[in-house]
């Protein structure tokens, strides 16, 4: 009784901090513009079935895939169990299931068990390549700080669920073999029916009953854990990386974004009549300088990523040594929405009127814009299918059309195509190569 | 003459079954005035009549664009735009990838509508139709070669295997450099790159792809853009490889076969 009351008052508030941090993370990417993402549903539900579901771009590298994968599917699996405890939490049973299911039961737990091991394996593997192998995509400047301690946090969190599930299913087993009363049989699961014996076979039966209850709580206690930190981490990628897929472009990645303001008053300097359907948009800021001007769907991708760095690792400017890195991209734009999104949420500034002195700007500088060769390297090495591209050519443009800013090289490409219609001013003929 | 201008054609009362876009590049720079003739030559020998626009094409607006200067793209974009759809152009193909994406995937928001191909495209579809035939044999005939994707044909538009069908009918020994296809590694020339000097950094991008070129120990270096036919060039002259190892666009190695 007492237990139960615990759990619901646990439970209780761990939902309502998860709900405040969640809510808070909708309000943020909702700082973007809107934009409408529709049609084509076939191709989207593709993306979301092969590339988040099925994981299909990690496979690119096939050992981090494979760990990740044990991951992943033990995550998921999990899932069952927890329905369970949360029916023994509340009502103060104890393996509700069991009974009901029979050898159905056993094989569930089992595969759990299976997976919480690989899982476990995994675990370790990943904290030594970010912290003794010193993989080089963990070891850029933008993780210094928070993101390597979120990273690793996050890995200790997964081998204290996995303890949980150990110490609560040896315990029970090791109690159902003694006959202890309220353990009933489960028949034997994969891995706790040997470990349990071993580890807890010489202890009393009160201490197997505390490792049990300590393994449960333990477990559960995580779980809550990781739902309220969520919203905080990186680790939001397992649930964002659904809709990011989703909403994701589907046009050709050498396609950049239309812009129906401008290409407006082009064609009435040009005397040249409207397309139809009529071309919208309004005047003002040309290109995004901030969260305000950035769409939605790029601060959905801004908290979808996981900073993985695979697109840091295969951009050719990166590579060569420069400052640019589309993870930094990423994560400047979730940490300016984080910013912006706390000072609205404070009341001491609104969003339509919005000016704390700073912008997009103050974190991602031009020399970053500059060094990118739109190669979409990063766009292609993705898992989730995020497009740092997209929101360093928006930047660009603000530089450009806003700021009349940018590498003063530029300008005499953009005098010789303006003027003489090259990228390049030439004194010959166009067609001199003929002759 | 190699090339008629769409005009010229027009006053013969003839209209051209494909426009042949040549780009600024194509047009002006030395290296790939010499591709722009190559190809000139492939499509008389396989006997496609085409035109060119001459001085009526101005620059596809990709540096532009790619640069952040969206009212100078949708300026040069309208009037070629014009220009095309007065000619009342249907297929083009271009030697240049930058040129190929912007009409192929930015052009039709814009009002111009057309079938547009690389030339790796449509010299395959004229194999493949037997309007041109290859002579056994040629230079290239097994010798150790490798071909780098460039990023606007490959990853922007996701065309890998009508350039690698190619050097297949060349019957060159092809290898791949470690980072090709989908996983290519940019030349460095891309997003207005190439009118700018290299932000501070350890090298240039060039030179990396270059030396990942030359771990293939090739005897020839394949690309298929204008850009990367000259940072490829830059790279090897840097590593002092210029002499022994040439780069060749596509359409230059069919020639010698025809």
């Amino acid at each position: 009784m007492l237990q139960s009351l615990l759990f619901i008052l646990v439970a209780g508030s761990a939902s309502w901090f998860a709900w405040k941090g969640f809510r808070q993370v909708w309000l943020n990417i909702h700082l973007g513009k809107p934009e409408k993402v529709a049609g084509n549903a076939g191709e989207r539900w593709r993306n979301v079935f092969l590339i988040a579901l099925g994981q299909q771009k990690m496979f690119k590298n096939w050992l981090p895939a494979v760990l990740h994968l044990f991951i992943y599917v033990a995550f998921v699996i999990t899932q069952v169990e927890l329905i369970e405890i949360f029916v023994d939490g509340i009502f103060g049973t104890h393996r509700f299931f069991a009974p009901y299911l029979g050898g159905f039961y056993t094989f569930v737990i089992s595969s759990i068990e299976v997976l919480s091991v690989l899982a476990f394996v995994a675990t370790i593997i990943f904290l030594s390549r970010r912290n003794l192998l010193r993989v080089a995509r963990f070891q850029k400047p933008e993780l210094k700080g928070f993101p390597t301690r979120d990273a690793n946090l996050i890995l200790l969190g997964e081998i204290i669920l996995i303890t949980g599930i150990f110490c609560m299913n040896g315990g029970d087993k090791v109690l159902q073999i003694r006959g202890v009363e309220h353990y009933h049989l489960t028949g034997d699961f994969a891995v706790s029916t040997w470990l349990g014996p071993a580890l807890f076979g010489g202890l009393s039966d009160a201490a197997v009953v505390a490792i049990e209850r300590f393994g449960w709580w333990l477990h559960i206690f995580t779980v809550f854990g990781f739902l309220c930190y969520l919203p905080y981490s990186k680790h939001l990628h397992i649930i964002l990386a659904f809709p990011n897929t989703w909403y994701a472009r589907l046009t050709a990645k050498g396609h950049m974004e239309n812009m129906p303001e401008i290409q407006k008053e082009v064609r009435i300097m040009m005397g040249l009549p409207p397309l139809s359907p009529p071309e919208g948009g309004e005047g003002g800021e040309f290109g995004a300088n901030d969260v305000f001007s950035l769409s939605w769907q790029n601060i959905l991708q801004a908290y979808s990523c996981t900073e993985c760095g695979r697109c840091t690792a295969a951009c050719p400017a990166n590579i060569t040594g420069k400052k640019l890195s589309p993870r930094k991209v990423m994560m400047d734009v979730r940490d300016r929405a984080e910013e912006v999104g706390k000072e609205i949420a404070s009341g001491k500034q609104q969003a339509a009127s919005y000016d704390d002195g700073k912008s997009l700007f103050d974190r991602i500088t031009p020399e970053e814009l500059h060094a990118c060769t739109t190669c979409n390297a990063c766009v292609e090495a993705c898992p989730v299918m995020i497009n740092p591209l997209d929101i360093i050519l928006q930047m660009r443009r603000h530089e450009i059309l806003t700021q009349s800013a940018g590498p003063a090289e530029w300008l005499p490409m953009f005098n010789s195509i303006e003027n003489g219609g090259a990228a390049w001013a030439m004194s010959e003929a166009r067609e001199a190569w003929r002759d | 003459m190699l090339a008629k201008t769409i005009a010229e054609l027009q006053s013969e009362g003839r209209t051209p079954e494909i426009l042949f876009w040549v780009g600024c590049a194509g047009s002006f720079d030395a290296r790939a005035q010499k591709v722009t003739r190559a190809l000139c030559e492939i499509l008389n020998h396989a006997e496609v009549e085409f035109a060119i626009l001459g001085s009526e094409e101005r620059c596809s607006g990709d540096p532009a664009r790619r640069a952040g200067n969206e009212f100078l793209f949708q300026m040069t974009a309208a009037m070629n735009i014009e220009t095309l759809n007065m000619y009342g152009v249907k297929k083009i193909v271009t030697a240049c990838p930058h040129c190929f994406n912007t009409l192929k995937n930015e052009y039709p928001e814009l009002g111009g509508n057309y079938e547009v191909v690389h030339h790796t495209q449509l010299i395959n579809e004229l194999i493949a139709n037997g309007k041109l035939k290859l002579k056994e044999g040629g230079d290239f005939k097994g010798q150790r070669i490798t071909y780098h994707d460039s990023c606007y044909l490959g990853r922007a538009n996701d065309v890998y295997e009508a350039p690698r069908a190619l050097l297949e009918s060349l019957d060159v020994d092809l290898v791949e450099m470690k980072r090709s296809r989908k996983n290519g590694l940019c030349c460095g020339a891309g997003g207005a790159q190439m009118w700018k000097e290299d932000e501070p950094g350890e090298k240039r991008i060039s030179l990396e792809r270059i030396e990942e070129a030359l771990e293939t120990n090739p005897t020839a270096v394949v690309a298929n853009c204008p850009f990367c036919l000259t940072m490829l060039q830059d790279g090897l002259k840097a590593k002092e490889k210029n002499e022994q190892i040439p780069v060749y666009d596509l359409s230059e190695m069919i020639l010698t076969r025809l």
